[in-house]
């Protein structure tokens, strides 16, 4: 059947920030197949040059409201490397698990705020709470629990407070941190039911090979620091950064966009995962085989799958941190700090991928230059070419306006798109 | 969600609430999110009938309308515009609204040509310099913070449903420090704002033992140069006081009068 159908969507609900989709296909051709981003830029690079380095962390959190913990966590880590300070153990753990539970927090929002009412068949979560009233209480319960425990380590869930260069302000209680370990423990239910949950929903069958860039685990899943790798098997070092991300501008799109092997590559939870499945948590593992997920995976609806996957395997490691640490005393919460001229790199996985802090500093700690690439702009030209692609699959196979338009918004939320964060 | 809604017995109509962003990191609206354990129930209280980032409804029939974010492109203030004609109340929600926020930063180059150079090289972008809301529209009521406390968010939305009128705290963070017992930062050698501070926050930062970075902006009183000496006193250079100030754009004409710098009259004015 040919097809003909327009769709035109301005400001994409349910994603973080301003995007459009439009979609034009005549008599079965694709005349048109967007995703444009228009979102207003901030020039945090710009803000940060001739600051000392003190304003870096605090200031470049606020580049995202979602994953300001991870942008902090980079920011210092830039910084760090740049002075040559390495954190401690006691402090590297906390970060780590303070990124966990971030990363629990934000996986959450998505799959039940953002992407399950299209699962479902409603325009948002509200609804929900009358039709699944345990699903949503559940969602509320976990990321209840993440946030809780980002404020208990970080000092305030958005925009940190005792997150610093050289380590923590503070640290919790340990009476706190054993009730956070208590309440992960008797949340795994809450996820293997979600999981359940996932399992009923209709996920579209669609893929497109594409080169996955993220960091390469060497023991454990990678989240803070390590090398670069990627599916077409590039792999650089953390410092080469910029070698893997390539970024570059196109007209009418205020994001920079990146590139690598092929003409557009993908980032976040489905790219980490299909780089690094062997060190997933055993349950997280045996939980993505049965949602059928297995690596290399190629279909981008399964990024929402991944994520869920990836609560699991944060659970469990985070049990394992705070395991350890209640069997340690506290160190020194902080290290101190002496400034020098010098560069530094700090890439970190956040919720939605590979996330890169960039400074360089004069000989008084002051920043000379920034650069900050961010997960999201790495995918708006992976995102671009799955919507040229998904169009020409369904101009063929013959699908009404609205489902090539519900399709396509929903494979844009898949990628959990941070978009006011792309345009920092 | 409920369907009767009343408040001591009276029965009260849920205004139609809508959330809107311009320059921002979307971090305020989050924070409402960001309730769980009392979403169920401030969702009970308004009608939200425009939520870009939460929902796919979206209606231009709304009374009560927070806007997020500054103004960093012309497009903003056209919507800015209509936003304002539609809306019974508008709400600055957070720093960014109230006065330009983080986002003012770049304004401190006085050179928008060098600052899109430094981010895009020779790509055209549109900018122009932040302004917070209040230049181009009335603004009803400022909610402060970056992000804003959602305590207090909560408790102003339930002000305005019920109609009673919300009362910001002029008095310095210092006061809720003092009053939670907190180590003062001072004595750890760390700066801190509070003493010139608007309070609201609980002593957030210094609480979790931060020095306070400004992001409420001046309290009613607020004696910039006892800061300067208190900070002085301490051994901090007045780059620590700047960049504290300049940090979130709410000391913007008290650091003009530090520096000796003359304010720009009203530009821009609507
Ligand atoms: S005030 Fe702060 S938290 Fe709120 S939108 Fe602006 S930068 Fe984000
Ligand atoms: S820490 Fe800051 S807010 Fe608290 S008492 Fe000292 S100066 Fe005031
Ligand atoms: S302590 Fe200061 S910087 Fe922190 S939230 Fe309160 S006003 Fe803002
Ligand atoms: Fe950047």
């Amino acid at each position: 059947m040919k097809i003909s159908c327009d769709v035109n969507v301005q400001h994409l609900t349910r994603v973080e920030g301003h995007g459009n989709i439009k979609i034009s296909i005549k008599d079965g051709k694709v005349r048109e197949a967007s995703w444009e981003v228009v979102e207003t830029p901030r020039f945090f690079e710009a803000m940060l040059v001739g600051k000392h380095w003190e304003n870096a962390p605090y200031l470049c959190g606020r580049i995202c409201g979602i994953c300001s913990i991870g942008h902090t966590l980079a920011s210092i880590r830039a910084v760090e490397n740049a002075f040559g300070i390495t954190p401690s153990a006691q402090t590297a753990d906390l970060r780590l698990l303070l990124k966990h539970m971030e990363t629990l927090q934000s996986h959450i929002l998505h799959l039940y705020f953002l992407a399950a009412p299209d699962f479902l068949g409603t325009g948002s979560v509200l609804p929900l709470a009358k039709t699944h009233p345990e699903e949503v209480a559940r969602a509320l319960r976990l990321k209840l629990l993440a946030n809780d425990a980002c404020d208990l380590i970080g000092g305030r869930r958005l925009h940190p407070t005792r997150t610093v260069v050289g380590g923590f302000t503070m640290l919790p209680e340990k009476r706190q941190l054993a009730e956070i370990g208590k309440r992960l423990q008797e949340c795994v239910p809450d996820l293997l039911a979600a999981a359940e949950l996932f399992k009923t929903f209709a996920i579209p069958d669609f893929s497109r090979e594409t080169e996955f860039v993220s960091l390469k685990g060497g023991e454990s899943y990678p989240f803070i620091g390590g090398g670069l790798v990627s599916s077409d098997g590039v792999r650089k070092k953390e410092h080469q950064y910029r070698a893997m991300t390539n970024e570059y501008c196109q007209p009418g799109f205020t994001s920079k966009l990146s590139r690598l092997s092929r003409d557009a590559f993908a980032v976040g939870a489905l790219a980490r995962l299909n780089n690094n499945f062997a060190l997933l948590h055993p349950t997280a593992r045996e939980i993505s085989a049965a949602l059928g997920l297995s690596p290399v995976n190629h279909n981008p609806y399964l990024n929402n799958v991944a994520q869920l996957v990836e609560c699991v395997h944060v659970v469990f490691d985070s049990l394992r941190i705070i395991e350890a640490m209640l069997d340690t005393p506290w160190q020194e919460p902080r290290q101190p700090v002496t400034a020098c001229r010098g560069k530094g790199v700090g890439a970190v996985e956040v919720p939605r991928g590979i996330l890169y802090h960039y400074y360089e500093f004069d000989a008084q700690g002051r920043v000379k230059k920034a650069d900050c690439v961010i997960p999201t702009s790495q995918n708006h030209g992976n995102i671009q070419r799955d919507i040229a692609a998904l169009a020409r699959d369904y101009a063929r196979k013959g699908k009404t306006d609205q489902d090539i338009e519900l399709l396509a918004e929903m494979l844009v939320r898949a990628y959990d798109p941070c978009i006011s964060c792309s345009v920092h | 969600m409920s369907d009767a809604l009343s408040y001591l017995g009276v029965p009260l109509s849920r205004p139609r609430v809508g959330f809107f962003e311009l320059t921002s990191c979307e971090g305020c609206q989050l924070q409402i999110l960001n309730n769980e354990a009392t979403l169920l129930d401030f969702l009970n209280l308004v009608t939200i009938v425009n939520f870009r980032e939460g929902m796919s409804e979206r209606s231009d029939d709304y009374e009560i309308a927070f806007v997020e974010g500054s103004v960093s492109r012309e497009d903003e203030i056209v919507r800015l515009r209509e936003i304002r004609e539609k809306a019974r109340v508008l709400v600055a929600l957070g720093s960014c609204a109230c006065f330009g926020g983080v986002n003012r930063l770049k304004n401190r180059f006085g050179d928008l040509a060098w600052v899109k150079k430094e981010v895009y090289g020779d790509f055209a972008i549109e900018t122009r310099d932040v302004q917070p809301l209040e230049d181009f529209v009335t603004v009803d009521l400022k909610i402060y913070g970056c992000p804003v406390k959602k305590e207090e968010v909560e408790r102003i939305v339930t002000n305005l449903v019920v109609g009673k009128a919300v009362r910001l705290p002029e008095y310095p963070v210092c006061m809720e420090c003092k009053a939670n017992e907190n180590i003062c930062l001072f004595e750890l050698g760390e700066p801190c704002l509070g003493p010139v501070t608007r309070a609201g926050c609980d002593a957030w930062c210094t609480g979790n033992r931060r020095g306070c970075w400004g992001c409420r902006g001046p309290a009613e009183v607020a004696n910039i140069k006892e800061l300067e000496k208190i900070m002085t006193r301490h051994g901090f250079s007045r780059e620590v006081l700047i960049d504290r100030l300049e940090c979130f754009g709410g000391f913007a004409s008290c650091l003009d009068t530090l520096t000796g710098k003359k304010k720009k009259a009203g530009r821009n004015k609507a």
